[in-house]
């Protein structure tokens, strides 16, 4: 009964750590079925934490969505321009898109809320029971009775599916990645395309930083997202390049550390950092291609010839 | 030379176009820009003190994997996981150092250092192999690794490397031995000697020898220089990132041994992403790394001194960071069509 009861409790964390995880992972699945590889998205999402902070003590857990999945795209709009409107390096371009928003977005929460540390307390978005499932047992805790952020990414998941594979447009996205020189003489934009995808995709980062403010931790802190947009560069090799994947992968990510926690609480000494390397050694193997035959998108990292 | 000329000022309006964008934006924000720059250069080059025990302390981690990242790039491959190779040279150097009570100095610095380069070479081999075996981006695959690395440095202070009484997450101090002298009359260790030696010989490597203009050959045009068949790519190439890693080892390894004398978590503040804009910012030539690597560590230990005596956050100067950068990016694409590779390319035609 009562080890019921913690499996319940660890899979209902590894749900609410998995949401951000997976909100950016969608996203930057499109970014690089594009042909886009965007290491910004730790910066959309630190940025797009702060304006949920911002949005969420001005006017309340709904703006702080709001203006988090602006600034998120505003990150991403950022990085457009340099990556794929000059055509500059992508993976250095991110790079120091992330360094600029550390610093930006250390020093406008301290210009909001003072230096003093103090923890600002925000109003944070409620577990929202969806009526029957929710009571359903184990995964009624785990799945149904979470913050409406959850629910929105778990939505994202067959959206970005049907719209990748089964539309003209998804069509036209992946022929940017895989081939653009191709997808060009069939007429596709590539440069459009890819614009397209990497704001859409800083628009989840947003989201996902807002849901790490708005749902988890109910604060700002400096650097707070910890390199969880990386991480999520990491969920969309192990999510096999597919939104679908990249919900199962962040999943695994939010086990894994959920079950640090539980290990920590109940005092057990398990080496418990090996959990949390698990899923980082799984992607490796993942990247050679062991797991299925998927590849990387055919044009990951090249700017247009 | 004119090239040269042309880079220079490239990277002197980067510099000043960041900081330029800092002290505007304090303005913005309401603080005083003179001051904030007052107390970062006073932090950084105020007193000798500063100088040497300060900003070169700083530099040191930056030179050196600022050189790794240069190695790699200019055979046309991004290591993007110095920050974990740092981290894995410092835990082979504290597990060196720490069993070194009793060493001369003579065994145990050599034993160190040779620990730490290994380790980072040790934890580039996996995306090496991916690289030249299945053509994984190494950018994914070193990224990735990083935070096995931090999983690993959290396993070790509370594992095997955790100090005796084992209350701390940290490693126990290492031995006398095992710690780098300092230059007379600073409180700087002697890994800085090194580092702007490695520099120079780098400089020479790519200046002067066979090998290195192969490796540009490669980063230049990686398909000409296979069909050529006078660059063996897959070796040149896992060479430039063994080194590469190698050189963040040793970073890590000279930071435990000069500077911590233990190993803990968060020893890196991003030695590894501030280090990529110092080798950009010095296009990639190693003797301008030894002056971009200073100015970064001025950078960062002006920082400390901004925040405290002018109240603005340490990480402003990311900003700054970030805004050079893509300012070097975007006059790359604008003065040419592709972005790095004809800044590898530059080197090619202009005497490095």
């Amino acid at each position: 009964m009562q080890a019921a009861g913690v499996t319940a409790d660890v899979l209902a964390a590894a749900v609410a750590i998995a949401t951000p995880l997976a909100l950016a992972a969608i996203g930057e699945t499109l970014a690089e079925r594009s042909g886009v590889i965007n290491l910004g998205i730790e910066g959309a999402m630190l940025f797009g934490a702060l304006g949920g902070a911002i949005g969420a003590s001005v006017a309340g857990p709904g703006a702080g969505l709001l203006l988090g999945t602006v600034a998120g795209v505003l990150v991403a709009a950022l990085f457009a321009a340099v990556a794929v409107g000059a055509g500059a390096d992508q993976v250095i371009t991110g790079t120091a898109v992330t360094l600029g928003c550390v610093g930006l977005t250390g020093t406008i929460y301290r210009q909001f809320y003072g230096a003093g540390g103090v923890g600002l307390s925000l109003p944070t978005l409620p577990p929202l029971p969806i009526p029957l499932l929710s009571r359903l047992p184990l995964v009624g805790g785990a799945f149904f009775t979470q913050p409406v952020t959850t629910y929105l990414a778990g939505a994202a998941i067959p959206l970005t599916w049907w719209l990748l594979f089964r539309t003209r447009a998804g069509l036209a996205l992946r022929a940017a990645g895989e081939d653009s020189a191709a997808a060009r003489a069939a007429g596709v934009s590539v440069r459009r395309a890819r614009v397209i995808a990497v704001l859409v995709g800083g628009a989840f980062a947003g989201v996902a930083g807002a849901t790490l403010v708005l749902a988890q931790v109910g604060t700002f802190t400096e650097r707070m997202t910890a390199g969880r947009g990386f991480i999520a560069i990491a969920i969309v090799v192990l999510g096999r390049w597919n939104p679908v994947g990249a919900g199962l992968a962040a999943l695994l990510f939010g086990l894994a550390t959920a079950l640090q926690f539980a290990f920590q609480a109940a005092g057990w000494e398990v080496p418990y950092q090996l959990f949390l390397m698990l899923p980082y050694l799984l992607t490796l193997v993942a990247l050679a291609g062991v797991v299925g035959r998927v590849k990387a998108p055919g044009a990951l990292g090249k700017n247009e010839e | 030379m004119r090239r040269d000329i042309h880079a220079l000022g490239i990277a002197g309006a980067a510099l000043l176009a960041g900081l330029a964008i800092l002290a505007v934006g304090l303005g913005l924000a309401g603080y005083d820009p003179g001051a904030a720059l007052t107390a970062l250069g006073t932090g950084a080059f105020g007193s000798w003190n500063a100088f040497t025990g300060v900003t070169l302390v700083r530099a040191t981690p930056l030179i050196l994997i600022g050189l790794g990242f240069a190695l790699a790039l200019r055979g046309g491959a991004l290591n993007i996981g110095a920050e974990g190779q740092f981290y894995l040279g410092a835990i082979a150097a504290t597990w060196v150092g720490v069993h070194a009570s009793g060493w001369s100095a003579w065994i145990a610095l050599p034993a160190v250092a040779g620990a730490g380069l290994a380790a980072g070479a040790a934890w580039i081999v996996v995306p090496v192999i991916l690289r030249i075996r299945f053509g994984v981006l190494e950018a994914i695959s070193t990224l990735v690794l990083n935070f096995v690395a931090d999983a690993l440095v959290s396993l070790m202070v509370l594992g095997p490397l955790q100090e005796p009484s084992g209350t701390y997450p940290q490693s126990a101090p290492i031995a006398l031995g095992a710690r780098l002298p300092m230059l007379p009359g600073t409180r700087l260790h002697a890994g800085f000697l090194v580092a702007v030696l490695l520099a120079l010989a780098l400089s020479w490597v790519f200046a002067r020898t066979w090998w290195g203009f192969r490796l540009l050959a490669l980063g230049t045009g990686p398909r000409a220089a296979e069909v050529s068949g006078r660059v063996p790519a897959r070796r040149m190439l896992a060479t430039a990132l063994l080194g590469s890693a190698a050189l963040a080892g040793l970073a890590g390894a000279f930071e435990v041994s000069g500077v911590s004398y233990a190993l803990y978590q968060n020893l890196s503040p991003g030695y590894g992403f501030t280090a990529i804009a110092v080798a950009l910012l010095a296009r990639l030539r190693p003797p301008a790394i030894i002056v971009t690597g200073v100015l970064f560590g001025a950078l960062e230990a002006g920082a400390g001194a901004m925040q405290r005596d002018a109240g603005i956050p340490a990480v402003a100067v990311y900003v700054v960071e970030a805004v050079i950068i893509l300012v070097l990016l975007l006059g790359e694409a604008a003065s040419r069509r592709r972005a790095m590779r004809p800044m590898v390319a530059d080197v090619v035609k202009g005497t490095p």
